[in-house]
């Protein structure tokens, strides 16, 4: 059901089927039919391949660039996981290592503060907070000693959780760091912690470590989406960054966000185990997609390129090919008329023999039955009628005589004469032709124009029959003309296997209707006197003879025979 | 001088009879035969001066009487009378001895002459 759908819709609405022929509707429609099969048939696998090639290519660029910035965002998360992992284990042990009465102590606040500076990067002070939340001690360059921290969150925090890692936040100096607090372990005596701030100089160094382009920029924002590091784009440190950041999560993600300058970028985010941080890569997609839009560009030349080529050659072969069929098919039409013309010919031709055969018996007795007659009269020596009588027969005679030429025509048009071939010269033979009908020529004064080429090629033919083809078509010229008209012969080598014949004459000419006959037996012209069978005979000969005969003509303006022999032809040509 | 004795040999009787009649009118003494038995055996019996044999015959062909009278007597002059369509046949007379041949409808006076040479030839 589905396929005869669209059957039906392809040749209603695509593929033209006209009626059979070879007319021109015929030849569009094949040409046009052939041009969209062939369009079709290589451009949808090369659309589907150009397709298929885009996507995977995309595909694959996509994923070359994301996996590279999944695996650095992660690397540099667990650079800045280490970096806070390793000073928080360090205030730990500090706090189990050191009694409350030994950190209580300045001296030896210090001198720990001292040694955490020298060992560790970015260690700026060290406090010992009571269960109360007062600084007991502090080792560092401000004041906190007695500093209350009871009511902030992160003292609370610390108590529950045993540890704390704060935002980043502006001490009193105005430079950004981060504390990082411990209470201590020993279940003896009150709750205490240890708090140390740190130095967020080295998140910038960890971030330049990451070795990023102009165009790209990191940095870290806290669970607020505070920016915690500097941004190159996106907002200054503790202010909110401006580039959208799903919060929340674990792991490392990739995502192609607009930007607020509308930048379209590549966002690679991970988050912190702790403190609640996110590390932010982002990279311009331009600058990452380069590579893409060219092969882009060049696939979309090449597969414009392509289709244009295809559609030409497409459409240069459909015209050579469908140009083929026509002649094929114009060639094939004229072998089957010349052969349906052969047979008429030939069948024909049988019949004539038959009748003109069996007609020949009783013309030869009535000729001889005159022409006893005609003997008796002669002898008879008193006969009153005898004038009267001698005319009579001689008119039986001949007619007889004209009955008999007739059949010996058709018998001719019907046997299969074998062709004697003989080296001739076609312009002696022509001369010779002419010989026939000068006294006629003379007489009507009709101007016979030679224009025979000196250099022609000796033929291979039959001598007799071409004189007969020549007599019948120069006997039709000197029927065509008016008396002082003219009649031109021409000769000429047309190629190495051929030469050509013409006869003009400017007489009377022929109407289309009559053009189209004028090979068919019985047709004639010459109402009266014409057998039908001149023209005929002459194209069979000629035809024979492995040539080709036609004529032009014009009601009024006159006619051309054109005939071309070959120079050898070929022996076994027969009608 | 004896008559010169023609045998006409031909299917078609009016044909052969009145070429005969002619004959005879012109001082010849023709007979006729309508087919190639009754011919032979007027040959034998009787041999003329010259025969006038039609190529295209019922029954024995042309051909083979001539061929049969050749092996009878091969001086006995036979002229073949030949239709247009049959002139390939009448060519293989000339070769297996045929005097001449004469195309129909023929002219009396042609097959007279014939006749007067081909007697003269074989005296």
């Amino acid at each position: 059901m589905k396929n005869k759908k669209i059957r039906e819709f392809i040749t209603k609405h695509i593929l033209r089927f006209p009626e059979e022929g070879t007319s021109p509707e015929r030849y569009k429609a094949l040409r046009r039919n052939i041009i969209i099969l062939m369009i079709l048939v290589t451009i949808i696998p090369l659309s589907l391949m150009a397709t298929i090639n885009y996507y995977q290519y995309q595909s694959s660029l996509r994923n070359e660039i994301v996996n590279p910035l999944n695996t650095l965002t992660n690397k540099t998360k667990r650079s800045f996981e280490l970096f806070l992992e390793e000073r928080l284990s360090t205030v730990r042990f500090i706090a189990s290592a050191y009694s409350f009465k030994e950190l209580s102590e300045q001296k030896i606040m210090n001198r720990i503060l001292g040694v955490l500076k020298k060992e560790f990067e970015g260690f700026i002070d060290l406090a010992l907070i009571n269960n109360k939340g007062i600084a007991i001690s502090y080792a560092g360059p401000y004041q906190f000693q007695g500093k209350d921290y009871s009511n902030q969150s992160w003292f609370q925090e610390c108590l529950i959780n045993g540890r704390h890692i704060s935002d980043v936040f502006l001490g009193y100096r105005k430079f950004p760091h981060l504390a990082i607090s411990a209470h201590n372990l020993s279940e003896d005596g009150p709750i205490w912690i240890l708090r140390a701030t740190i130095d967020t100089k080295k998140f910038d160094e960890i971030i330049s470590m990451m070795e990023l382009l102009q165009e790209s920029d990191a940095f870290i924002i806290n669970s607020q989406g505070i920016l915690q590091t500097n941004s190159k784009f996106y907002g200054n440190l503790l202010e909110p960054c401006s580039l959208p950041v799903p919060l929340g999560g674990h792991g490392t993600y990739v995502n192609e966000v607009e930007d607020s300058d509308g930048r379209e970028v590549f966002v690679a985010y991970s988050y912190f185990f702790e403190p609640d941080f996110t590390l932010v890569v982002a990279k311009p997609s331009s600058l990452i997609l380069k590579t893409w839009f060219t092969f882009r560009t060049e696939i979309f030349f090449i597969y414009t390129a392509s289709v244009l080529i295809i559609i030409l050659l497409v459409y240069k072969l459909t015209d050579v090919q469908v140009n083929h069929i026509k002649e094929a098919d114009e060639k094939r039409e004229l072998a089957f008329r010349e052969l349906e013309h052969s047979q008429k010919l030939s069948s024909i031709g049988r019949l004539a023999a038959g009748v003109a055969h069996e007609i020949n018996n009783p013309l030869a007795i009535i000729s001889q039955k005159a022409g006893f007659m005609k003997d008796l009269i002669t002898n008879a020596s008193e006969f009153s009628e005898k004038e009267k009588f001698d005319e009579l027969t001689d008119s039986i005679l001949k007619s007889t005589d004209r009955c008999s030429t007739i059949t010996h025509r058709l018998l001719g048009f019907a046997r299969r004469m074998e062709i004697e071939y003989e080296e001739l010269d076609l312009n002696d033979l022509l001369n010779e032709v002419i010989g026939f009908l000068e006294k006629e020529a003379v007489h009507r004064n009709i101007n016979i124009n030679l224009d025979l080429d000196d250099n022609l090629v000796r033929i291979s033919s039959d001598r007799g029959q071409l004189q007969q083809v020549f007599l019948n078509i120069l006997s039709n010229a000197f029927a065509a003309v008016e008396d002082n008209e003219n009649i031109f012969i021409h000769t000429w080598n047309e190629d190495p296997e051929r030469v050509g014949v013409s006869i003009k004459d400017d007489g009377c000419g022929m109407s289309e209707q009559d053009l189209e006959n004028i090979f068919e037996p019985f047709f004639t012209t010459k109402k009266g006197y014409g057998t039908g069978l001149g023209l005929p005979i002459t194209y069979g000969i000629i035809k024979k003879m492995g040539g080709t005969i036609k004529v032009e003509s014009k009601l009024g303006k006159g006619s051309t025979f054109i005939i071309f022999l070959l120079k050898f032809p070929k022996k076994s040509l027969e009608v | 001088m004896n008559a010169i004795r023609v045998l006409i040999v031909d299917d078609e009787e009016e044909l052969a009879s009145i070429i005969a009649e002619r004959l005879q009118f012109r001082g010849m003494e023709a007979h006729t035969a309508l087919e190639g038995k009754k011919a032979l055996k007027l040959i034998e019996e009787n041999p003329p001066s010259v025969v006038v044999l039609d190529l295209m015959m019922p029954g024995l062909g042309g051909l083979e009487i001539l061929k049969r009278i050749k092996t009878m007597n091969y001086n006995l002059p036979v002229i073949l009378l030949s239709g247009y369509g049959s002139k390939e046949s009448a060519k293989e007379g000339m070769n297996l001895g045929a005097f001449d041949f004469v195309m129909k409808p023929c002219d009396i006076d042609s097959l007279i002459s014939k006749i007067q040479e081909a007697v003269a030839r074989n005296n």
